[in-house]
């Protein structure tokens, strides 16, 4: 840190000793280094300065924290990353040509292990451009002139992005009108599945284009993507958009391997588990039945005799309009009261996807936010994927799989459709 | 349509006592009307829930199912303290008391009317889960005997008499034996309501003496020790003694059928939650309620019939699931009461279900504008699993 500091510090006091005089840097390195280089420094004018630093120090701080730093030294940091690398992969005994980024985690992680809790204060070493925020290089010349044509606007870059895709828009609608004044024009429009993407949201944007933008100009710029995409586009359009779009991880797409059912006895039955907090839950839902279901060989009557916890088992069914057909048959272990109810709620979930058919997996996958329209989404697939939660909180924006808690059942249950409405 | 309603409103007084046409006539005008413009198939409904027949004797196979009417006026004299709380709010909310007819309680039903009275009392037991409907199985047979004349030893609930009770002293009768005064004053006074016109009947067959100063003759009307139990509180609990003890010796004679009903028996043979001062636990057999109870269960007289409900809702340590008479009775209970003839109360079969749904529907009881779909039935039915009781605790929440 202080490498930095003293490198800016020559230009920065020079600048302030020009200007304010009082003004110094408020670390005690920094003031001592300007006074050092200062040779104007009396001690009478040094005990005036250390008085008046305490007052004006504040508007510098933020000055000073968005440090800049400069071209030559990210590259030497680049550099220095590189040499360290080698010697670290040296000194793991592995080739440091094919050293990765995670070997170079796991050998960090070995050699200075690390209890602290917060993972981001562990010590990491990563390549520069992950660390240091990035920064807008100089953007004007020697003689003053700005480099882009539109840095008056103030943000160029995204000015310049907004034209790039206006002109795309142009070019494809010219080159509809040609296919059109030829007869060549077929109106099929071939839908991308957008389903397992999002458009980005703002943070992401702001730290592609390295500048602020404002909530109407996001919306400006997601709206012109959103009629690129409703025309015709060929393949160069499709890449720019995909440029802005970031897949939605889908954990119960990937989850869902289902077993096609399978007999015994006779009957067609499908197994299937689920988890909840700490409570495992295995499940065995018979195709054809009465609606009769037996938890750890007592009814669920007895094992639950809370009426929450029966609704959650309820709910599988409900959704999918089998209430009375189905038999079902569970184990369950650990975890409380509730937990129980939701494991088995999940492998019930689960059992019944190979008992049903495809569209009805979707559906149940996507809640029924297409359907209900308030976003209800609460039937299975949160049943489905059991831990998404997290991931959830770090997404802000609305998606368009909508994914709820499986907690609350509730008050989650005043958007639905059901008989019980608390 | 109106018509319709009119004459359908008249059928039913014909059925009903005259003396209830105010009661229940001021209700089924508004039912009817709100009824005719939400069910269509009005006829059907009315036919599954309800039956006008009154009459428990009457009842038979072609019934079960059904819900009957009883009027209020026999709900006071025969159930003075006999009914589960909640069905006391349920009477209350709609304003009649219907019980609903069904298979266990048709099965005793049966048994009774065809009872030998030479022979021992028969025991029946009445168990099931809990919520199923036993309590008021009971009722319905109490009301049946009611009907048919017998005098009724209504014990609403033996668990009230082991747990928490206030006042224990030491028996004026046993020293070793505990009284309850106040349990054992509130039985009496229900207990005379109960059976007001045999208490001057059946005459007492020997001499008590309570006190210095008071005693009942021999030859005197039941009635005075009621009185003297009520009025004596102290000497309450010996005068439920005497009761029974008379009774049961009186009932071979043939004068009168007697009917124990017991609710709860278990209590009478488990622990108790009473301590004494020095804390030290009290068995069941110390208490002289329990004492002399026990003695009534007995098979040694003749002339009436014992029947007995199992409960796990009021028992104490005894765990939530266990409803099978081995369970709750332990093995002194079960010996006890040997021989006798187990009847499994369940939960509601598909009409019964169908015909209590219709039942709430009827009253309005079921506010939300899916209880009436399928889909809505098929939801209750899931939650509930045909419990009688879950199924009522939900209703109460639509």
């Amino acid at each position: 840190m202080a490498a930095p500091c003293v490198s800016c510090g020559k230009a920065v006091s020079y600048r302030f000793f020009l200007g304010a005089r009082v003004s110094l840097a408020r670390e005690q390195g920094l003031w001592k280094a300007a006074a050092a280089e200062v040779q104007t420094g009396t001690a009478s004018q040094i005990l005036r300065l250390r008085h008046t630093t305490v007052v004006s120090t504040k508007k510098n701080i933020a000055a000073l924290r968005r440090e800049t730093y400069t071209l030559d030294f990210i590259k030497k940091q680049i550099e220095e990353f590189n040499i360290g690398k080698r010697h670290l992969a040296n000194m793991m005994g592995e080739d440091p040509e094919t050293f990765t980024q995670e070997d170079i985690d796991r050998a960090i992680a070995y050699l200075f292990p690390s209890g602290l809790f917060e993972k981001r204060a562990r010590p990491i070493m990563k390549h520069p451009e992950q660390i240091f925020p990035k920064q807008r290089a100089i953007q004007w010349g020697e003689d003053g002139r700005p480099f882009h044509f539109l840095f008056y606007t103030g943000k160029p870059s995204y000015y310049s992005l907004m034209h790039e895709a206006y002109g795309k828009i142009l070019d494809v609608e010219k080159h509809q009108n040609q296919l059109r004044a030829q007869g060549l024009f077929s109106e099929k429009t071939k839908t991308k599945d957008l389903i397992g993407s999002r458009w980005l949201i703002k943070e992401e944007l702001e730290e592609i284009l390295v500048e602020k933008l404002s909530d109407q100009d996001y919306a400006q710029f997601i709206r012109l993507l959103e009629r690129l995409l409703t025309l015709q586009r060929g393949g160069a359009e499709e890449e720019f958009v995909q440029r802005f779009r970031r897949s939605v991880t889908i954990q119960s797409k990937k989850q869902l391997i289902e077993p096609v059912q399978y007999d015994e006895q006779g009957m067609a039955f499908s197994r299937s588990e689920g988890r909840r907090k700490s409570a495992e839950a295995e499940a065995v839902v018979y195709a054809h039945g009465s609606g009769r279901v037996s938890v750890n060989g007592t009814d669920y009557l007895l094992y639950f005799p809370v009426t929450q916890d029966r609704e959650q088992l309820m709910f599988p069914f409900h959704f999918l309009d089998r209430l009375g057909k189905h038999d079902v048959a569970c184990t369950v272990s650990g975890g409380g009261r509730a937990a129980q109810a939701g494991a088995i709620r999940l492998a019930v979930a689960r059992a019944l996807c190979t008992l049903v058919t495809e569209e009805e997996v979707e559906w149940m996958r996507q809640g029924m936010s297409g359907v209900g329209g308030h976003g209800c989404s609460h039937a299975v697939p949160e049943c489905l994927s059991d831990s998404c939660s997290g991931y959830l909180k770090s997404v802000r924006r609305h998606l368009n799989v909508q994914y709820a808690g499986l907690r609350a059942p509730l008050f989650m249950l005043q958007n639905c459709n059901s008989i019980f409405q608390f | 349509t109106m018509l319709k309603g009119m004459t359908r409103l008249i059928s039913r007084v014909h059925k009903l006592d005259a003396g209830h046409f105010l009661h229940t006539g001021s209700q089924a005008p508004q039912n009817l009307a709100a009824h005719l413009d939400n069910q269509v198939p009005v006829e059907s409904p009315r036919a599954v829930s309800r039956t006008s027949e009154s009459d428990p004797a009457k009842h038979g196979e072609q019934h079960e199912g059904q819900h009957y009417n009883i009027p209020l006026q026999d709900l006071k004299a025969v159930f003075p303290h006999g009914l589960p709380p909640r069905f006391v709010m349920q009477v209350k909310t709609f304003n009649e008391a219907c019980l609903m007819v069904r298979k266990p309680a048709l099965e005793l039903l049966h048994y009774l009317k065809n009872t030998n009275f030479a022979h021992p009392a028969v025991r029946y037991v009445l168990y099931g889960e809990k919520g199923t409907g036993k309590t008021l199985s009971l009722c319905h047979i109490i009301h049946f005997c009611a009907k048919q004349d017998w005098l009724i030893l209504h014990i609403p609930d033996a668990h009230l008499w082991v747990k928490n009770c206030r006042n224990l002293l030491q028996s004026t009768y046993n020293k070793q034996r505990l009284d309850q005064p106040l349990e054992a004053s509130i039985w009496l006074k229900n207990f005379k309501t109960a059976n007001e016109r045999f208490l001057s009947q059946i005459k007492v067959q020997e001499k008590y003496v309570w006190n210095k100063r008071e005693s009942t003759e021999k030859g005197s009307p039941l009635g005075e020790v009621v009185e003297q139990g009520i009025t004596r509180v102290r000497n309450a609990t010996d005068a439920v003694g005497i009761v029974l003890k008379e009774l049961k010796r009186q009932s071979s004679s043939g004068i009168f059928h007697l009917l124990v009903a017991v609710d709860g028996v278990n209590a009478l043979w488990g622990r108790t939650t009473l301590k004494r001062e020095d804390k030290s636990p009290i068995a069941p057999e110390e208490l002289a309620l329990i004492y002399n109870l026990r003695k009534m269960v007995k098979n040694d007289w003749h002339g009436g019939a014992i029947v007995l409900t199992l409960s796990q809702t009021g028992s104490v340590f005894k765990p939530r699931k266990a409803f099978l008479p081995q369970e709750l009775l332990g093995k002194e209970g079960f010996d006890t009461l040997d021989p006798f003839i187990p009847i499994l109360v369940s939960n509601y079969n598909p009409k019964e279900f169908e015909s209590c749904i219709q039942y709430y529907l009827e009253n309005n009881w079921l506010q939300h504008e899916k209880a009436h779909t399928e889909d809505g039935k098929k939801e209750l039915l899931f939650l509930s699993n045909t419990n009688p009781g879950q199924l009522e605790r939900l209703c109460a929440y639509l």
